[in-house]
């Protein structure tokens, strides 16, 4: 048993189209960068996970694979998967091995090589991931096409407007811009946006993740071994929660809310000690899971930041860039920097790291006084949430 | 196997590639794999039934009365398997939608299409394509839920304006 479960390491892969490297190779690229700042070796490590979503990519065996590649064998090992939260999965089994006292160290591992197949392919692939048989069988849903079920309620209901959601881009990708990490290192305005074609209405090109390759790396220790190691640059897993909702969106009660991501949030804000009627006040920042523009600003109000029908005005004030009420996805989110499926809640957790340790890169540092992080990751449309709080003190 | 590599192959003797934009040599799988799955309908047959009369059936749980759409042949509210069938009353309002431009390939042979969810007078919600026009379309505006057939012959159900 590990009363505290602590980040002794991080890696992060360069995001975007990888044709450069094979998967085995796009894993060592953020493992290595982990096993260092951790000072550790693959000796070390108890247990590892893996989160891949897959069947885009040749590999399907990818912790054997990175066994191999990287000596981890015969050490035990998983993969995880769920769809788009995959990595908070992953996440979640390392940090209850170690909080179980399974394992003393951890190596949670998120990759995806999407960019193996086609893109017609991964369109096709990743509209899978709701209801397969009533929804996407007979009616064609892509992924873009179910949270634009979502986008178009909240602007039916509150008055949002489609430049509300060019807002969130603009602040994403102007982040992005300062991330040499992610996908798209440009910033865009509105105009470009707006002008963009039609994906799924409302959503147009640039309300878009894109596909991506990437991978991203986090270490996981208990309590006892931090001490051990004389570790002094860490980060503590304060709590968190996670949320399941019906496969058919056609079973939710709402699209203007993800059921799953208010149960999450509820859950992770408890274990951390954080009053949920005042969130921002305990938090210095976040990173949501915005795989289109809407879905930030619903996630902003799932987890409090603001009133339920608010979250437009947090973005139309900026009040979620760095020195607004609370900066929200400053390292380019997943609209920027890149939704390498499986990486992507490892990759927030590696944020988490940088923004409280202040190692983020220039013009996208955070003002650290609260010492606390959130990470929210959402897999398909709501049929999984993960909300983990991060922290400079333990509990 | 692609003209295109079966000419790379006689040329260099290997099915490797240059990507256009970085360069970077790519092995080109031979292998393909085309999936299409066989899925049991086998306890909601009369789901099928009534949709070929133009009907539109739920199942409900004999015991508490719950309905559910899509059915499901077991109640897990009372643990208990005993159903039947209803129809569902085919009207009701509109709650949301979408209109999907870039489509999967799997659904090349459509135009954009109009996606729908509306709530039935009954209860449950229903998605479907949208068959009207999407700008028109509000929430909380009447909708009836249709038969409709398919470009590749079958019966389906689809949203319309009441």
């Amino acid at each position: 048993m590990s009363e505290n479960v602590a980040v002794i390491g991080v890696g992060h892969s360069k995001f975007g189209t990888r044709k450069d490297v094979n998967i085995a190779e796009l894993c060592w690229e953020s493992m290595r960068p982990a096993f260092e700042t951790a000072n550790l070796e693959p000796k070390d490590i108890d247990f590892f996970v893996v989160s891949n979503a897959g069947m885009w990519s040749s590999e399907a065996a990818v912790p054997a694979l990175i066994a191999e590649y990287a000596d981890l064998a015969p050490k035990g090992s998983m993969r995880v998967e769920a769809a788009c939260a995959s990595g908070s999965a992953a996440i979640r089994i390392g940090y209850t091995a170690v909080k179980s006292g399974m394992a003393d160290i951890v190596l949670v591992l998120g990759v995806e090589k999407m960019q193996e197949s086609p893109n017609p392919n991964v369109i096709e692939l990743i509209g899978r991931f709701g209801s397969y048989f009533w929804e996407f069988e007979n009616f064609g849903l892509t992924f873009p096409a179910y949270y634009a079920l979502h986008g178009t309620a909240y602007m039916m209901k509150y008055g949002a407007t489609e430049e509300d959601y060019a807002r969130v881009a603009v602040k994403n990708h102007y982040y992005g811009a300062k991330n040499p990490y992610a996908q798209f290192q440009r910033e865009i305005d509105i105009e470009t946006v707006m002008k963009s074609p039609y994906i799924a209405w409302p959503f147009k090109l640039f309300d878009c993740s894109p596909i991506t390759d990437g991978s991203a790396c986090a270490i996981l220790a208990s309590e006892e071994k931090v001490k051990e190691l004389g570790i002094d640059e860490k980060i503590w897993i304060l709590g968190q929660g996670v949320g399941t909702g019906t496969a058919n969106l056609s079973r939710r009660e709402s699209y203007t809310s993800l059921a799953s991501a208010t149960y999450a949030a509820e859950q992770a804000y408890k274990m951390a000690g954080i009053d949920m009627d005042d969130p921002t006040k305990y938090l210095d920042g976040a990173n949501v899971h915005d795989c289109f523009t809407a879905p930030e600003i619903i996630a902003y109000e799932d987890l409090r930041f603001c009133k339920r029908g608010e979250g437009y005005k947090l973005i139309r004030e900026e009040q979620t860039y760095i020195g607004g009420k609370i900066p929200v996805n400053i390292d380019g989110g997943l609209k920027a920097k890149g939704h390498p499926i499986g990486a992507t809640g490892v990759s927030q957790a590696v944020e988490a790291y940088k923004q409280l340790l202040q190692k983020a890169e220039p013009g996208r540092q955070a003002d650290i006084n609260k010492g606390r992080w959130l990470a929210h990751n959402v897999g398909g449309t709501g049929h999984y949430t993960y909300v983990t709080i991060y922290g400079l003190e333990k509990r | 196997m692609k003209e295109e590599i079966k000419k790379v192959i006689e040329e260099t003797g290997f099915p490797i590639v240059q990507d256009e934009k970085s360069g970077a040599a790519q092995w080109v799988d031979m292998r393909e794999l085309r999936l299409s799955y066989i899925i049991s309908v086998e306890n909601i047959k009369p789901f099928y039934e009534g949709l070929k009369e133009g009907k539109l059936l739920g199942t409900k749980c004999k015991k508490c009365g719950r309905l559910f759409f899509p059915p499901q042949k077991d109640c897990p509210s009372c643990f208990d398997s005993d159903i039947e069938w209803v129809e569902l009353k085919n009207e009701g309002t509109l709650e949301t939608m979408t209109v999907v431009f870039v489509r999967p390939p799997s659904f090349g042979m459509y135009d954009p299409y109009p996606v729908a969810i509306a709530k039935l007078d009954d209860g449950p919600k229903i998605l479907a394509w949208y068959k009207g026009d999407p700008q028109q379309a509000k929430p909380g505006m009447r909708v009836k839920v249709q038969v409709c057939k398919r470009k590749e012959g079958y019966v389906m159900y689809e949203i319309a304006p009441a």
